[in-house]
C-alpha cells in the first residue's frame, strides 16, 4: 500500500480521483428514480474518503469539489442546474462539502505521521546493523593490535628478565595477531570489491585439487587442532573457474570451520564431478564441479541458518570472534563464478557446506601423454 | 657474505623504508633509498646498484612505466613489491623484466630469500654443473636422465623439457605464459591446461608428497617456482 502512494505519479492521481468520482456519479445516476439523493451524498462521501486513503491531497480535494457539484448538479432537484430550491438542500449541499474537506485533510496528516515514524523506524534500524557491524570490526580489528601492543610492551620492559622462551612466545604472539588482523583486512577488501560490482572472474583451467591442498598448507597453523580428510579423485578434470577466488573461498570456509569447531574435530574436504559414462569422447561436455566442505562440530542453530551468508549477520549464540564477513564474501565470490553454495546441519551433528559450479570441464586423460 | 651489494629500494611508504633499512644493513647490504619514481631513475643512474627494490604504487608515475624506463638500460636484478590480489599486475611487470615480487605484507625473510636468489643469477649458466641434484632427485643433463632414492624415473621428453627449464630458473617465479611458450611453443600461451596437467605429473613423479609440493611451487594466479631448497 506504502508502495502505492509513494510511486504513484501525481498526474495519474488526479485522473484517478476525477474518475472514481464520475464512474460513481453515474453508477448512481441510474437509479436515481429509486434512491433519495441523501443516500447518493453518503455514497460519494464514502467514495472521497476512500480516495483519501490512497491518493495525496490536492486529487482528494479536486475529487471533493467535483462530488460537491456532481450532487448538486445531478442529484438535487431541479437536475441539471446548479440552482437549489430550498434551504435545507443547500445546508446538506455545504455540510457534504465540509465533511468531504476535512475528511481528506486529516486523513493526509494521518498518513504524514505514519510515514514520519516508517522513517526514523528504519533509520534505527539501519543504526543498529551499523553499529552491530562497527562492534564486531572493532573487537576483530583491535584484539590483535591490542595483542601486538601488549606483547612489545612486556617485551621492552626493561625491569623484567624474560627467559628466551618467553620473549620467542611474545614473538609468535606478534606474529599470530598480524596474520589475524591482515585476513579481516583482505576481507575487507574483497567485501569492498564485491560492493562496487568489480569483480570480474578470471576464468582459467584449474587444478581444484592443487588449489585445495595448496590453500589447507597455508592454513596448516590454524588448522593444527583439527584433522583434515581430503576425497579428492584422483582424475578430477580440469575446470574453468578463477584461481584467485576459488582459493580465497576455500580459505574462508575452512577457516571459518577451524574457528567455530572444537579441538580434535574432524574437517572434510570432498571434490567431485558429474560422471559421464563416455566423457572422455565428449571433452567440451559441460560438467558440474561439487565441493563439500564439512565438519563434526556444533553445526549452525537451525533457526538461523537461513541468514549464515547475510552481511555482518552473526550467530547470537558465536562464542568466538567474527565480522560477519568471510561466509558472505564466500557466497559473492561463489555467485561470481555462477556457481550455487547451500548449507545444511549433518544428521550425524556439524555443518556441511556444497558449492556446485556448472563449468566447462577438460579431463586430464585427453592431455596426459602429448 | 653480502658485502659490497648495493641494494636501491624506491618506495614512498617511510614505514617500509625504515625497515627495509634496519633488515637490510642487519644483513650487511648497503642500502640507498629513494621515494618517488623519479628520484629513483636518477639514483640508479648515478649509484649503479646491484639490486632495486621497486615499488608498483609510487605517487608520481606509474610503477609498470618506471620499470620499462628502468629497464632501458639497466641489467642488475629488479624486485617489485606490491599489493596484495594483483596478479595481473605482477604478470604485467615480470613480462616488463622484473626478476621477482613481493607481496605486501611479506616477511623479511622472504625478502632476503628472494634477493640472494636474483642476485646469485641463474644456477646452471653461473656453474655449468652437469648434475643438479635436489632433495631425493638428481638430474643428469648429458645423459638425460632422472633419478629418485637412486632409482631411474621414466619422463615424457615434454616433462623432462619442463623440469629442466625450472631447474635452469632456480628461485625465480615463471609466468605461465612464459613456461607456455618456451615448452610449447608461441601459440599455446594461452593454453594453461597443459601447463597444469604437466606440472601435476611432474609432482606425482619427482615430489616426496605432490599435494604438498617442496620443490614445485605454485604462485597463485601468476605460475611457478622451482625452488631447490
Amino acid at each position: 500500500m506504502k508502495s502505492i502512494i509513494k510511486y504513484k505519479k501525481p498526474k495519474s492521481q488526479y485522473l484517478i480521483s476525477v474518475l472514481s468520482v464520475v464512474l460513481v456519479s453515474l453508477l448512481c445516476l441510474f437509479v436515481r428514480d429509486i434512491i433519495e439523493y441523501k443516500v447518493v451524498g453518503y455514497i460519494l462521501l464514502v467514495t472521497v474518503s476512500l480516495l483519501a486513503i490512497f491518493l495525496e491531497i490536492k486529487p482528494v480535494l479536486v475529487g471533493a469539489v467535483l462530488s460537491a457539484l456532481a450532487l448538486d448538479y445531478l442529484f438535487i432537484k431541479p437536475y441539471y442546474t446548479l440552482h437549489i430550491d430550498n434551504a435545507e438542500d443547500a445546508f446538506l449541499l455545504v455540510m457534504f462539502f465540509i465533511i468531504a474537506l476535512i475528511n481528506a485533510v486529516l486523513t493526509n496528516k494521518f498518513r504524514r505521521m505514519q510515514r514520519a515514524i516508517h522513517i526514523i523506524e528504519s533509520r534505527a534500524s539501519t543504526m543498529k546493523l551499523y553499529n552491530t557491524l562497527l562492534d564486531s570490526l572493532s573487537h576483530e580489528l583491535r584484539t590483535p593490535i591490542a595483542a601486538i601492543l601488549g606483547s612489545i610492551d612486556t617485551l621492552q620492559q626493561k625491569s623484567v628478565n624474560l627467559s628466551s622462551e618467553t620473549q620467542e612466545k611474545l614473538h609468535s604472539e606478534i606474529e599470530k595477531a598480524s596474520m589475524k588482523l591482515n585476513y579481516q583486512v583482505e576481507n575487507l577488501l574483497n567485501m569492498s570489491r564485491l560492493e562496487s560490482g568489480y569483480i570480474q572472474p578470471k576464468l582459467d583451467w584449474c587444478d581444484v585439487k592443487e588449489i585445495i591442498y595448496n590453500v589447507c598448507n597455508r592454513l596448516t597453523e590454524e588448522t593444527k587442532d583439527h584433522k583434515i580428510t581430503y576425497y579428492i579423485d584422483d582424475n578430477l578434470p580440469l575446470f574453468k573457474l578463477d584461481y584467485g577466488l576459488m582459493e580465497q573461498i576455500i580459505y574462508n570456509l575452512v577457516y571459518n570451520s577451524a574457528q567455530h569447531t572444537p579441538k580434535g574435530a574432524n574437517i572434510t574436504i570432498k571434490a567431485e564431478y558429474d560422471v559421464d559414462a563416455d566423457y572422455d569422447q565428449h571433452i567440451d561436455l559441460i560438467k558440474k564441479c561439487v565441493i563439500i566442505i564439512a565438519d563434526d562440530g556444533y553445526g549452525f542453530p537451525e533457526a538461523e541458518i537461513d541468514r549464515a551468508f547475510d552481511k555482518f549477520y552473526r550467530f547470537k549464540s558465536a562464542k568466538t570472534g567474527g565480522t560477519g564477513l568471510g561466509l558472505s564474501i564466500v557466497k559473492g565470490f561463489v555467485q561470481a563464478q555462477n556457481g550455487t553454495i547451500s548449507l545444511k546441519n549433518r544428521d550425524e551433528g556439524g555443518a556441511e557446506f556444497t558449492l556446485e559450479f556448472n563449468v566447462d570441464c577438460l579431463p586430464i586423460n585427453s592431455l596426459k601423454n602429448e | 657474505m653480502n658485502k659490497g651489494f648495493s641494494i636501491l629500494v624506491i618506495d614512498d611508504e617511510v614505514q617500509i623504508r625504515k625497515l627495509l633499512e634496519i633488515s637490510l644493513e642487519a644483513n650487511d647490504y648497503k642500502v640507498l633509498f629513494a621515494t618517488d619514481g623519479k628520484d629513483g631513475i636518477t639514483m640508479a643512474a648515478s649509484h649503479q646498484p646491484d639490486l632495486i627494490l621497486l615499488d608498483l604504487g609510487l605517487p608520481d608515475e606509474d610503477g609498470q612505466e618506471i620499470l620499462v624506463k628502468l629497464r632501458e638500460w639497466f641489467q642488475n636484478p629488479i624486485i617489485i613489491l606490491t599489493v596484495k590480489s594483483a596478479e595481473e599486475e605482477i604478470v604485467k611487470a615480470l613480462d616488463h623484466g622484473a626478476n621477482d615480487y613481493l607481496t605486501k605484507p611479506f616477511r623479511t625473510q622472504e625478502l632476503l630469500a628472494r634477493m640472494r636468489t636474483a642476485l646469485r643469477g641463474n644456477t646452471i649458466k653461473n656453474n655449468n654443473e652437469p648434475i643438479s641434484i635436489f632433495g631425493a632427485v638428481s638430474v643428469d643433463f648429458v645423459s638425460r636422465t632422472v633419478k629418485v632414492n637412486n632409482e631411474n624415473v621414466k619422463l615424457t621428453a615434454t616433462e623432462y623439457a619442463l623440469l629442466t627449464l625450472l631447474l635452469k630458473n632456480d628461485g625465480r617465479v615463471l609466468t605461465h605464459q612464459y613456461i607456455l611458450k618456451e615448452i610449447w611453443g608461441q601459440s599455446y600461451s594461452e593454453q594453461t591446461q597443459y601447463l597444469r596437467v604437466f606440472v601435476a605429473q611432474l609432482r606425482k613423479k619427482l615430489e616426496e608428497d605432490p599435494n604438498r609440493p617442496k620443490y614445485i611451487l605454485t604462485e597463485s594466479g601468476v605460475g611457478y617456482r622451482f625452488n631447490s631448497g
